[in-house]
């Protein structure tokens, strides 16, 4: 029953994406849409690791970054076709994503934070040198004729975000509610104990960083040719890391529902704001919001509904269901 | 359905730290063993050995299980926990934030356990009433005695043949030491459970105990063979009841 809404709920949300690339009128509704839906899917696919499994990736920059890189690299060089971008630059993240996976073999808490932003600057170093790829200065890009049905390449971009934004949520819903998603939960709760309990840990964590990964690095590559122009420092940028990070929080981390709601009411607000008065303003507006929500709602969104929508039974992410 | 773990000449040290020196321990099918010491001696890090989460540097730590001898400090924790064996870690180790119902079920996280998930849970509920009224509430809020049988019962969703508990009695008060130690000879009476006990609290331990051993220092320092033998040995009168060697 609920499955099937869920699907319904999908069919629904890429149709009208679809529909409002034949009725709107004005682009500008693409260009800002792609942004909030791009950001959907950063908060959902950090929100695996970071919120299931509670290891705290800060180097969400490092995989869209790649993304970016691995879109321009496969567009300079065989004149690849978006869409084979997108999936390259998702195995691309999903092996890098593995590979921070078995950091946390060693590193837990606060340290492996610090080495994913580690590994984000070594990445950026390393494209910075690369002349290939423009190296420090970027390089400027031409899109490619957009491919039919769309007539225009930005509402074409809009329609492949919001498929991605399904796919991730998909990905993310099956694995909160499979035996993928308890294991997880045990492992934030108590590595140890979830080890003695029969819990693969390694494998389930080597797992949630592939797929979060994959997602991460995959959702770079259209950038690349939404701004016709990639540069490191842009493709690098914090903001990245910050914003999925915050969007989670804001959101709530127990459920799949918490980024995505999280990264709309974050990323539209932006983006009005930044129409509306100043894009540094809305670097301010993202501070404010997660202070408030730190200490107002430290369980998000999904806390707040919690409370005062009281669930009758218990949710298998566990409310906060004190006596 | 010969069941059998052998502990021969182990030793591990955490670093420099030497936890574990030439420990040699056996435990027969249908046995309650109880591994006594105070605090620091190794138990513990005995336990982690027998788990997989300590690796030692010496000696050898087999199961035998049907027939077949399997070799626990090469394989990985979640195996171990497949061939029947399961820990209620020292100071219970729940998963605090997540309700009584998602601990019990992590406990049968094996895919060779969850067939069997219904059961154990209602097994579970039966021996713990108190979890069945509480399954939705967070671990972490509740007393220290029904965290003990939560972690007792998170153990037991495996189907466990060989339980290991790790020092019941941390935390809790006299009666409710009383009352875990009641209830894990109760289980292991209608499991046919084998079972492995670390504990310092002696009079308590020996309740429920066939045999034992004392270990001090990392080193395993008396074997009883029973629980007379212990009762009269110099060396517990020393350990526990203040009495000057």
């Amino acid at each position: 029953m609920r499955g099937n809404g869920f699907w319904l709920a999908a069919a629904a949300f890429i149709s009208a994406a679809y529909g409002l690339t034949v009725f709107a009128t004005n682009d500008y509704v693409f260009f800002a849409g792609y942004i909030i839906l791009q950001f959907m899917v950063l908060a959902t696919a950090w929100n695996i690791l970071g919120g299931y499994a509670g290891y705290v990736n800060f180097g969400t920059n490092a995989f869209f970054g790649l993304g970016v890189y691995t879109a321009v690299f496969m567009a300079k060089a065989f004149g690849a076709p978006l869409l084979l971008q997108i999936l390259v630059a998702g195995l691309v993240g999903a092996v890098l994503g593995f590979a921070v996976g078995l950091l946390t073999l060693r590193m837990h808490g606060i340290f492996f934070s610090i080495a994913t932003i580690a590994m984000s600057i070594i990445i950026e170093t390393f494209i910075i040198n690369w002349k290939f790829v423009g190296g420090a200065s970027g390089v400027q890009l031409l899109r490619p004729p957009p491919t039919a049905p769309f007539d225009s390449y930005i509402r074409m971009l809009f329609v492949i975000a919001a498929v991605m934004v399904v796919l991730a949520v998909a990905v993310a819903r099956y694995v909160q509610n499979s035996w993928i998603g308890r294991g997880l939960r045990a492992v934030r709760d108590d590595e140890i104990a979830a080890e003695c309990t029969g819990v693969p840990t390694l494998q389930l964590k080597l797992l949630a960083c592939s797929i979060s990964g994959f997602f991460l690095c995959a959702m770079g590559a259209p950038a690349a040719m939404y701004l016709q122009y990639a540069d490191p420092a842009s493709a690098f940028n914090l903001n990245y890391s910050v914003s999925a990070l915050a969007m989670s929080l804001i959101g709530g981390t127990a459920h799949w529902i918490g980024p995505l709601l999280g990264a709309l009411l974050l990323a539209s607000t932006q983006q009005l704001l930044t129409v509306t008065i100043s894009s540094e303003v809305n670097v301010l507006v993202l501070g404010l919001m997660l202070v408030l929500f730190v200490v107002g709602a430290p369980d998000g969104l999904i806390g707040l509904y919690r409370r005062f929508f009281k669930p009758k039974s218990s949710d298998p992410s566990g409310g906060s269901s004190a006596p | 359905m010969a069941f059998k773990l052998t502990i021969s000449g182990a030793s591990a040290s955490y670093g420099a730290v030497r936890a574990l020196e030439n420990v040699t321990l056996n435990v027969q099918q249908g046995e309650t063993v109880v591994l006594l010491g105070t605090n620091g001696n190794g138990k513990s890090t005995l336990m982690k050995c027998l788990m997989g989460l300590v690796r030692p540097t010496a000696g050898t730590i087999t199961l035998e299980a049907d027939g077949v001898t399997h070799d626990l400090t090469k394989i990985a924790t979640e195996d171990i926990v497949a061939l029947g064996v399961a820990l209620v870690p020292e100071g219970r180790r729940l998963f605090s934030k997540l309700t009584v119902e998602e601990n019990l079920m992590l406990g049968a996280y094996r895919k060779e356990a969850r067939p069997a998930i219904a059961r154990n849970l209602a097994f579970a509920y039966e021996a713990f009433p108190i979890l069945a009224e509480r399954r939705t509430q967070l671990a972490g809020t509740m007393s220290g005695g029904q965290q003990q049988m939560l972690a007792i019962g998170r153990a037991m969703m495996s189907s466990p043949r060989l339980l290991l508990v790790d020092e019941p009695s941390v935390g809790l008060s006299p009666l409710l030491v009383s009352q875990t130690i009641t209830k894990i000879g109760e289980l292991r009476q209608k499991f046919g459970l084998t079972v492995l006990m670390a504990e310092q609290n002696f009079q308590q331990a020996v309740r429920i105990a066939d045999r034992g051993y004392i270990i001090v220092h990392g080193s395993i320092a008396y074997e009883g063979k029973s629980v007379e033998d212990l009762k009269t040995n110099p060396l517990v009168k020393q350990l526990y009841l203040g009495a000057v060697a």
